[in-house]
């Protein structure tokens, strides 16, 4: 090749571009040197065996973890440095791998404190939170577009763990994100309830741009529409989800392996 | 209970449920960061120090205006936990018990080595804050006076705790004690409000020390011992964590216990160690929690 990777243009138009992630933990590299680009509201799943790299790479796509090189754009702005919690505001939205939620509130509050993030600060100290008509009746729209309203006055520690998977896209949600991080949504999920969150997913498909870390396969040929396999650490095959599956090298590391 | 009080009529009750309701205040402060932030500070007592001070050395400078002297009190509480609050805050569990309590010590030997103010011995108040408006004036020299007054404030203090954690405010407070790491994916920095939140507690703690000199009229670094901190918290345990009204029941019957304990016993401890630890293993959720288990059985 004539010139370098790095000095390929950032893409204007794209949603999200990342440009040679790299994070070492000792001798081990984590994400090695990886590329790649998001742009329109498609669903990109990322798969990969244990080890690969994937939740390194979400961590440093949130925030949490600092690249030792590279550099990720999000909307054309550098975004590599910028934390955690800023990153929400700018449209990054994200699960957890382990479900993440405020246990000891309920479903509504759970919705409510998230959309309440994104409507101004919150030092107002005497108006009770409950008479924020504005911010419940969202928190209660967002419960229904995730099929949880009946559940909304329940403790968030007493609903199933489907459901808690249901309140964290909600959550997620709650910001009208550019960018979805789904960080594998059907860890630890009956038939049944991956049924559920596939349909969930399907329903907001096409609204905003969405990254995928799944395990499960279904899944990942039922929504994605371009499929990354990750191999310790490095992008080994990317493209439409068809082709990438039936390429020898993917079939090897990861599909063939899963197989047997 | 606390209109009961009066009605006995005997000025040694009256006493004894006025400090009652003084620790409550500086329980149900506490309860703020530690049940609702999960913020375990280990030095609270320290703003019992503050204030009481504010009171002990203005009146010793012969300032007992107590338009003067509470105000400079809250400020200067308020300005200590801004400080302190954000030097610890950026520390989490045990690290940030181990800091409060560092940051409580410091603030307990200033006090020990101040000898203009009595070092360990304290300082004697001779006169109780004086609230003078024109003709009107209020006669805290008057037990029974001084009384109400605190348990107005108590009330007062009641209501704007039970506001704050239900406002939108006391939202973001009760997530980050959950789960710290999804208020800040949801894009919050929980910084900042732990540090409203500390501040807002060590004030009325403050106030609390302020009522504290006025009701004994004498100050010493005792009140900020580090004890002190420790014995807070059993009160907020004993009465619930993370409940309004909890602190104020645990401050009652941990007062009350310990004064009937150590009029039958000298080693009054003996029976009061294990009673706490009794409490802590089998009522987890502290007096508040026998209540309400029968509430949530029933839903």
């Amino acid at each position: 090749m004539g010139y370098s990777k790095e000095r390929l243009p950032i893409m204007i138009n794209s949603v999200l571009d990342v440009r040679g992630l790299t994070k070492k933990y000792g001798g081990i590299t984590a994400t090695d040197d990886i590329f790649f680009n998001i742009s329109g509201n498609e669903i990109s799943a990322i798969i990969g065996p244990n080890g690969a790299g994937k939740t390194t790479l979400i961590g440093q796509l949130t925030g949490e973890i600092k690249p030792d090189k590279g550099s990720i754009y999000f909307k054309g702005e550098e975004i590599t440095n910028l934390a955690s919690h800023k990153r929400s505001h700018i449209g990054i939205s994200r699960s957890f791998q382990i479900t993440s939620i405020f246990l000891d509130l309920t479903v509504l509050e759970n919705a409510a404190l998230a959309v309440q993030a994104h409507t101004g600060h919150s030092f107002h100290f005497l108006k009770p939170a409950k008479k924020e008509f504005s911010i419940v009746n969202s928190a209660i729209n967002l419960l229904e577009r995730v099929g949880l309203k009946n559940r909304a006055h329940l403790p968030a520690k007493n609903i199933s763990h489907g459901e808690h998977r249901q309140l964290e896209i909600a959550m997620a949600l709650a910001s009208n994100p550019t960018l979805l991080l789904l960080d594998e949504p059907m860890a630890g999920m009956g038939p049944k309830e991956t049924r559920k969150i596939t349909q969930l997913l399907e329903s907001i498909k096409g609204t905003m741009s969405i990254i995928l870390i799944e395990h499960d396969m279904d899944t990942v040929f039922a929504l994605a529409d371009k499929l990354t396999v990750l191999v310790t650490g490095k992008v080994i095959a990317s493209g439409i989800p068809e082709i990438v599956r039936e390429l020898p090298e993917v079939r090897r590391a990861y599909l063939g392996e899963k197989a047997n | 209970m606390p209109i009961i009080a009066p009605l006995i009529g005997e000025p040694y009750w009256i006493d004894v449920f006025t400090r009652v309701m003084i620790w409550a205040i500086a329980a149900i402060s506490l309860d703020l960061i530690l049940g609702y932030g999960g913020m375990v500070s280990f030095g609270h007592s320290m703003f019992l120090g503050i204030g009481g001070y504010t009171i002990g050395i203005l009146a010793h400078y012969d300032i007992i205006n107590g338009f003067i002297q509470w105000p400079v009190g809250l400020l200067l509480s308020a300005f200590t936990a801004l400080i302190i609050g954000a030097l610890s805050i950026r520390t989490k569990g045990v690290y940030f018990i181990m800091i409060t309590l560092a940051f409580g010590q410091m603030i307990y030997f200033l006090g020990v080595s101040a000898e203009e103010f009595g070092s360990d011995d304290g300082l004697n108040i001779y006169n109780r804050s004086e609230f003078n408006v024109g003709k009107w004036s209020l006669d805290l020299d008057n037990s029974l006076v001084f009384y109400y007054s605190v348990f107005t404030l108590l009330v007062a203090i009641l209501w704007l705790v039970h506001r704050i954690v239900n406002s939108r405010f006391g939202m973001i407070i009760r997530g980050i004690k959950s789960n710290e790491n999804r208020i800040i994916a949801i894009g919050i920095n929980p910084f900042r409000y732990k540090l409203v939140c500390f501040t807002i507690s060590g004030t009325i703690c403050g106030l609390a020390g302020i009522l504290m000199a006025n009701a004994e009229k004498f100050i010493s670094p005792d009140m900020m011992h580090w004890t002190k901190s420790g014995e807070l918290i059993f009160m907020v345990v004993l009465g619930g964590i993370g409940t309004v009204f909890g602190p104020l029941n645990g401050a009652m019957v941990f007062l009350f216990l310990s004064e009937i304990l150590s009029n039958i016993t000298h080693n009054w401890h003996l029976i009061f160690g294990p009673f706490l630890v009794f409490v802590v293993i089998f009522a987890r959720r502290g007096i508040d929690g026998l209540f309400q288990r029968k509430t949530t059985d029933n839903d």
